[in-house]
């Protein structure tokens, strides 16, 4: 109950934000609103909802969005120059990685990290054994020690400590 | 040192392309700003390489690829749309049809999975 | 001054959106250009919305393009990912020059 009162807040927030100049009929229209899509979709949200007040979560996501930033901004220059050079020098290969995380969420957002940072992209994800498919742009290393070593730890430690 | 001679090239090209444009077709449209209607001319020509790419693609993965590269790039097309016409729906329709590509897009790689839908 | 910010970041944006399709033509298969467009094309319109918003300021469409941001950011990686999936298990193969395809070693 107390995970769809939070969808509820939230999904109020955005319609609020759709219609940004906030008038009476925008604020009376998004309550039925909300809470139809809040007795839709509640049972997909999280149900952990406790973990939503702990202050050091919200600290370590303020630190992992700048760096996530920079890490796309240098994701594009380095496909750029790839594209651009007429030798075009790939090497690519789809390699296996191991990662440590749990939750749904955690790993989602592990593979839209990995997605979205210097020539590295995520093709599958094996959830129960903790397996990710990489397709890799520069094969540096075929092992699968080394290759954790270079794409996912530098996420894995902070997402552990927002997500999980 | 070779890298960054080829980058600069081409940015020269893309300099020499920004500053062609088209002026008829925006100013058909009472439009002021040359500025935008080279916008424009750039994402025509981004529209015009995936149409290609959706031509020539040897395979159906291909053709998929570059259709959602698509509707991503008509997202950007009605946030510049935004601009000159100073009207905020642009960027609702922007939304709209981001969620219908999205959606299209795992459309698509179900069906090239070669599975239902129901699954 | 906030126009010319604005006018830089609608100019990367479209740098970029051109460079990821100019990568669509000339990478050789469908990961290779998945990995170009889903890069490149993704922060190029977002530099595209950032610039509308900041010429617009906190008007309705600003507040409308950081929403569409945000969105974006979060559902073109998933649709990229689906995508790949679905290309791989539909049997496109990998190009000539690929190492290793661990993928398709762990699947049979």
């Amino acid at each position: 109950m107390k995970s769809r009162m939070v969808l509820f807040i939230i999904g109020y927030l955005i319609w609020l934000l759709l219609g940004w100049p906030v008038d009476l009929q925008h604020v009376l229209i998004g309550l039925p609103v909300a809470g139809f899509v809040t007795f839709v979709t509640g049972d997909l949200f999280s149900q952990r909802i406790h973990r939503l007040r702990q202050i050091t979560r919200y600290v370590w996501f303020c630190y992992y969005v700048p760096m996530f930033l920079w890490e796309c901004l240098k994701a594009n220059i380095d496909v750029a120059l790839r594209v651009l050079n007429p030798s075009l020098p790939i090497n690519p290969g789809i390699v296996r990685v191991k990662t440590t995380l749990k939750s749904d969420t955690a790993l989602t957002f592990l593979a839209n990290s990995i997605t979205l940072t210097p020539g590295t992209f995520c093709v599958d994800i094996d959830p129960k054994e903790g397996i990710l498919y990489i397709h890799w742009i520069y094969v540096q290393s075929q092992d699968t020690e080394k290759a954790t070593q270079l794409i996912v730890k530098k996420f894995e430690n902070i997402l552990r400590k927002i997500f999980d | 040192m070779q890298k960054l001679r080829y980058f600069i090239g081409l940015i020269f090209i893309l300099a020499a392309i920004f500053f062609i444009g088209i002026y008829p077709i925006p100013s058909l449209l009472g439009w002021q700003s040359p500025f935008l209607s080279r916008c424009f001319f750039v994402l025509m020509l981004c529209f015009s390489l995936c149409l290609i790419r959706v031509m020539l693609g040897p395979t159906a993965a291909d053709r998929a690829v570059a259709i959602d590269t698509l509707g991503i790039l008509i997202v950007g097309f009605c946030a510049i749309l935004s601009i000159p016409t100073g009207r905020d729906w642009y960027l609702d329709v922007a939304i709209a049809w981001g969620l219908q590509s999205f959606i299209g897009a795992l459309a698509l790689a179900k069906y090239l999975e070669g599975r239902g839908f129901d699954e | 001054m906030s126009e010319a910010i604005g006018t830089l970041f609608i100019v990367v944006g479209l740098g970029f959106d051109i460079f990821g399709c100019i990568g669509l033509i000339r990478l050789p298969d469908v990961y290779n250009r998945l990995q170009a467009t889903t890069k490149c094309v993704t922060l190029g319109t977002c530099g595209i919305l950032f610039g509308t918003f900041i010429l617009k300021g906190f008007c309705a469409t600003g507040i409308k393009a950081l929403l569409t941001i945000v969105f974006l950011l979060l559902t073109s990686p998933v649709a990229a990912h689906a995508l790949a999936r679905g290309a791989h298990k539909s049997g496109v193969k990998l190009c000539d020059k690929s190492v290793c395809d661990k993928y398709a070693e762990d699947k049979k």
